[in-house]
């Protein structure tokens, strides 16, 4: 229903979890539709740096969005995960009670968790969930066992939204930074500064890895933002739109502001997590939550779904939107905190830690849809934990309300399904000979310790919005992700991006421009 | 399936010299299975001389160093694959490859030879604090990105870690004209050969800060600084000490893990002080026909070393195809003549049961014997406790296990025991059956100690001591036993090898 009057019908700020699980469900209908990502690639804020956990739902207050969210988002995810082909797994959690006189606590969580609509929720004893876990400390009197509880990949949940999203026709604007938001008539008015250039690749020879009749994956090369000469960094251009969905994350409040009197504010909060090698991922096999009791809140302890162990997070409100940055205190803490409910953490067998920022609005509550004050602006703001639970409730809420404000009708021919890269290590013996010959590539290992081949570099490179940086690549296909932390695979993994995408060697970045991998030949 | 006499895992310093040395013992069926895209492994990227004065008596780089055993692999014909990784190996010598012309192959071995080589330890290992920008790589890594592929990794550079990698990183990095700022080492001592300090970070006036680790990393994108700090005893940053370094790169030499996933996989347990497998003096694992030599097997000082050891590795292999093969052949024999005898396949079935019976019962009886000689568990525990006692606070932490704790496989062995100072031992056991004229006996310290013996007992019996004016945990030591003095005291239940004052 595109409208001349407009450049397009919704603009969508951020290319978090939440951004492409709005842009995707948008993509159900006939609208135009567009991305605007400040970093280089989906997937670069709080989606990439969380307990990456599909949340059971009983922990959000009764009667608010964000329970109903987180439910229902939870109850979407075994037909997303099929339909996009996302590594995900029901392996159950326990939040663990430690005193008879917190016992009160947990059956307040029970009885939320009912409320709320989470199934098959029960308080077991100390000893049953220390037969369930026997990793667990003597200390645990009780657990709240939820069934339901999950985990997830969560860069490939974000990469397979905005694949799919892109698949039928949404647009995704990389380096593209939204500096002022104007009201314009019925629409916005988007100041948009273009930080770099992403370079493109044709699609090559990669397998047709999306399912339907090889729509057109063109969609990524942000035409009509960028013009053919290299961008000046400070040029800003002017984007037109009917509608803004605000995923912006940390920044949600900055974007609300400039359009509605009714001020939020959104702080970072800052969680510092521990990722332990793959030989200590079976030391629990469901996601262990401490109940907040007298000893303060807890740090979870859970299975990763590609068999890490993740110990974390802490909880510090900072000032910095960019502060994730680690700390010695709060790495401390983590350890302290995990081994208070689990028992013989083989700590020795971190291989690496991170922090991410939670985007806590001041309510802790999710702000979802229009400001009284600015019709059009769509805000999905606060999305702080369960925000990756949540992601498909709220891209399907958000773009039925958007669609039903423009009056757009469902496309015919929307593609449902998104098939992921092979990841040729798992697959059975036929399978992978058979890939093999097809595609040699897959045969040369490349990452030793995630068995990672060149075959699927290539794959996260040359798919549409296909990975650009070393970190892309990662998040990707887990180059990189394993013991050495890519060690060996570095050099090796520099130059096939280079090779594939024509950016010299030089140029080749950790991430974002500046994070440039070598500082020249030698 | 194919089958080969020798498959040998990796094709660095110890899969080639054991290849060779293989070859010499006269096996000619070897198969060399190499995951880079050349020979010669870490080496090709050590560009710096110093390689060889013990096996060449001349000073050669890394590159001529493996151009020497590699000219040997490709004289004696020995066949190898490049491109090609190992993904599985199990207990009774399949090994698993895979390459782009193949696929995925898994073949037979008469013998496996583990020369996997090692790995560094990454920063996160290290759990440092701070921001992740680019800019922070493993010295190795630098090295490969430098020496082989011919980019510079920084301008600014600070090294964390003495290793001998990241001594040899400064002085390379100083070369290609960055400006190496300083060296932090947390222990109170290097990492890396004293010679390497001389002339790698002394030579050019690179300053070396014993007892100092990075305890903050700046800077989002690329790295921009990095704050460093003296630690106390038990390694925690003392505070008002730190300093702020401005680089853009940070190198980390922090140690080497033996790289092995793969022996893990064949379900050999490691040991826990060398994170290789426990071997015999034959340098067998303990699953029969497997040995393991080099990095693998434990992480060496001198590559000399490792072409030595690998080579016994090798002629080892090599003894174990042959007997195996008489034994087969003289089974088939005494087969055959069975068969012309039984007249169904019902007899025939039954006296095969029989036989395997009575070897099964032979072997448990020899195998009874032998382990009365070993030590009990309690004697066993109190060498180890003696031996926490020497070691230092802060590797108390990582060697609280005792280095002998998987005996399965050696249960005919006389263990070794490293007490006092002595961190470890490789091999793990000694077997006086088949035991060769002398064993060498490698090992480390567990601190700079001065005016030391290192003592070999048998049982209690001191048997040689050596004063060494200097031990330091870089640099591997090494002692002689010979079948000689063994068979002096040939009711010996334990071999230790301890550092004593006066």
């Amino acid at each position: 229903m595109s409208n001349q009057r407009y450049d397009v019908d919704v603009a969508v700020i951020g290319g978090g979890v939440t951004g492409c699980a709005v842009a995707r469900e948008l993509s159900r209908y006939d609208l135009k539709v567009c991305v605007l990502e400040r970093t280089e690639d989906v997937c670069s804020g709080t989606s990439k740096a969380n307990s990456a956990i599909i949340h059971a739902g009983y922990d959000a207050a009764a009667g608010s969005v964000m329970a109903k969210m987180n439910v229902e988002g939870n109850r979407l995810m075994d037909q997303l995960a099929a339909d996009l082909d996302i590594p995900f797994r029901r392996n159950g959690s326990m939040v663990l009670c430690f005193s008879e006189e917190d016992m009160p606590g947990l059956q307040e969580l029970y009885v939320r968790g009912v409320t709320n609509g989470v199934p098959n929720l029960r308080i077991i004893s100390g000893d049953e969930a220390r037969r369930m876990e026997p990793n667990l400390t003597d200390e645990v009197v009780a657990a709240l066992y939820a069934p339901t509880g999950g985990i997830v990949c969560p860069f490939n949940m974000t990469i397979a939204l905005a694949e799919n999203a892109c698949a039928n026709g949404v647009e995704f604007h990389f380096l593209t930074e939204v500096t002022e938001i104007r009201k314009c008539e019925e629409g916005y008015e988007l100041s948009v500064r273009e930080t770099g250039e992403r370079t493109n690749v044709p699609a090559g020879d990669s397998r047709k890895a999306e399912s339907g009749d090889g729509a057109d994956m063109s969609g990524e090369t942000a035409a009509d933002l960028q013009e053919a000469a290299a961008p000046d960094n400070n040029v800003v251009r002017i984007l037109t739109t009917r509608f803004v969905v605000n995923a912006a994350g940390v920044y949600a409040d900055r974007f609300h502001n400039m359009v509605s009197r009714r001020r939020i504010s959104i702080t970072p909060r800052r969680g510092t997590y521990c990722l332990l090698d793959q030989e200590a991922g079976r030391h629990v096999d469901k996601t262990i939550f401490q109940l907040p009791g007298k000893y303060g809140k807890g740090v979870l302890v859970t299975p990763t779904i590609h068999g890490n162990l993740l110990i974390g997070p802490t909880a510090a409100d900072i000032g910095d939107k960019e502060g994730t940055y680690t700390t010695a205190e709060e790495l401390a803490e983590v350890t302290a905190k995990s081994a208070r409910g689990v028992k013989d953490i083989p700590y020795r067998q971190v291989i690496t830690s991170f922090a991410g920022l939670r985007a806590h609005e001041a309510g802790h509550e999710f702000i979802l849809g229009e400001p009284e004050d600015a019709p059009g602006f769509f805000d999905a703001a606060g999305i702080e934990s369960p925000g990756l639970s949540s992601a498909p409730a709220i891209g399907i809420y958000l773009a039925k309300m958007i669609a039903e404000k423009a009056g757009a009708p469902v496309k015919k021919h929307f593609i449902a399904t998104r098939k992921g890269i092979p990841h040729v290590a798992a697959m059975d013996r036929e399978s992978r000979a058979a890939l093999i010959a097809e595609r040699p590539d897959y045969g040369t290992i490349v990452c030793r310790c995630e068995n990672v081949s060149e075959g699927e570099i290539v794959d996260s490179i040359r798919r549409p919005l296909g990975a650009r940086s070393l970190d892309g690549i990662k998040r990707r296909v887990r180059q990189g992700m394993g013991r050495c932390q890519a060690g060996f695979c570095t050099p090796r993994t520099m130059e096939i991006l280079s090779r594939e995408t024509g950016i010299p060697m030089e140029k080749i970045c950790k991430n974002q421009p500046g994070s440039e991998m070598i500082t020249g030949g030698a | 399936m194919q089958y080969h006499d020798i498959v040998i895992v990796g094709g660095g310093p110890a899969g080639l010299a054991a290849a060779v040395a293989a070859r010499k013992a006269g096996i000619s069926d070897i198969l060399i299975l190499e995951r880079d895209n050349v020979l010669g492994g870490i080496l090709n990227q050590c560009i710096h001389n110093g390689f060889g004065l013990h096996t060449f008596k001349e000073e050669l780089t890394g590159p001529e160093y493996a151009a020497r055993y590699i000219a040997q692999v490709e004289e004696e014909n020995i066949p190898y694959r490049l491109n090609t990784i190992v993904v599985d190996i199990t207990r009774n010598r399949e090994v698993t490859y895979i390459n782009r012309e193949e696929g995925l192959v898994t073949i037979r071995a008469g013998a496996v030879i583990l020369a996997m080589g090692c790995r560094e330890r990454p920063r996160g290992a290290l759990n440092t604090p701070g921001y992740r920008p680019a800019g922070i790589y493993s010295a190795g890594t630098a090295q490969r990105l430098m020496n082989i592929e011919g980019y510079l990794v920084g301008k600014e550079a600070v090294i964390l870690g003495s290793g001998d990698i990241g001594l040899i990183m400064a002085r390379r990095m100083t070369l290609e004209g960055a400006k190496v700022k300083v060296v932090a080492e947390i222990m109170p001592y290097s990492g890396g050969l004293k010679r390497n300090i001389v002339q790698c970070l002394d030579d050019y006036g690179i300053p070396l800060k014993l007892s100092h680790t990075v305890v903050d990393i700046h800077g989002k994108e690329r790295l921009t600084g990095v704050t460093i700090a003296e630690v106390d005893e038990n390694k925690n940053p003392i505070p008002g000490t730190e300093e702020y370094y401005s680089c853009d790169t940070l190198l980390l030499s922090v140690g080497l893990i033996p790289e092995n996933e793969l022996s893990k996989g064949a379900g050999i347990s490691l040991n826990r002080v060398t994170s290789g497998p426990n071997v015999n003096d034959r340098l067998e694992t303990e699953a029969e026909g497997i040995y393991a030599c080099g990095n693998v097997l434990h992480v060496h000082d001198l590559v000399d070393f490792v072409s030595q050891e690998a080579a016994l590795a090798g002629e080892n292999a090599a003894e174990f195809v042959k007997r195996k093969a008489s034994q087969a052949e003289a089974d088939a024999a005494a087969d055959g003549e069975k068969q012309k005898n039984a007249e169904t396949a019902g007899e025939r079935a039954a006296a095969d049961r029989k036989r395997k019976k009575t070897v099964t019962a032979e072997e448990r009886a020899a195998a009874d014997g032998k382990r009365k000689k070993t030590v009990t568990a309690e004697e066993r525990a109190a060498a180890d406790g003696e031996w926490k006692k020497m070691v230092t606070a802060s590797e108390a932490e990582e060697d609280a296990q005792p280095a002998h704790t998987d005996r399965r496989g050696h249960a005919n062995g006389i263990p070794l025991i490293a007490a006092d100072g002595v961190r470890y031992t490789v091999p793990q056991f000694l077997e006086t059956d088949g035991m060769r004229d002398s064993v060498t006996v490698r090992f480390r310290v567990a601190d700079v100690y001065r005016d030391r013996y290192i003592s070999v007992y048998y049982d209690d019996q001191l048997i040689s001591r050596k004063k060494k004016k200097v031990l330091a945990p870089g640099e591997m030591e090494q002692v002689v036993l010979t079948k000689k003095s063994l068979a002096e005291y040939p009711q010996t239940e334990r071999i230790t090898i301890r550092t004593e004052v006066e």
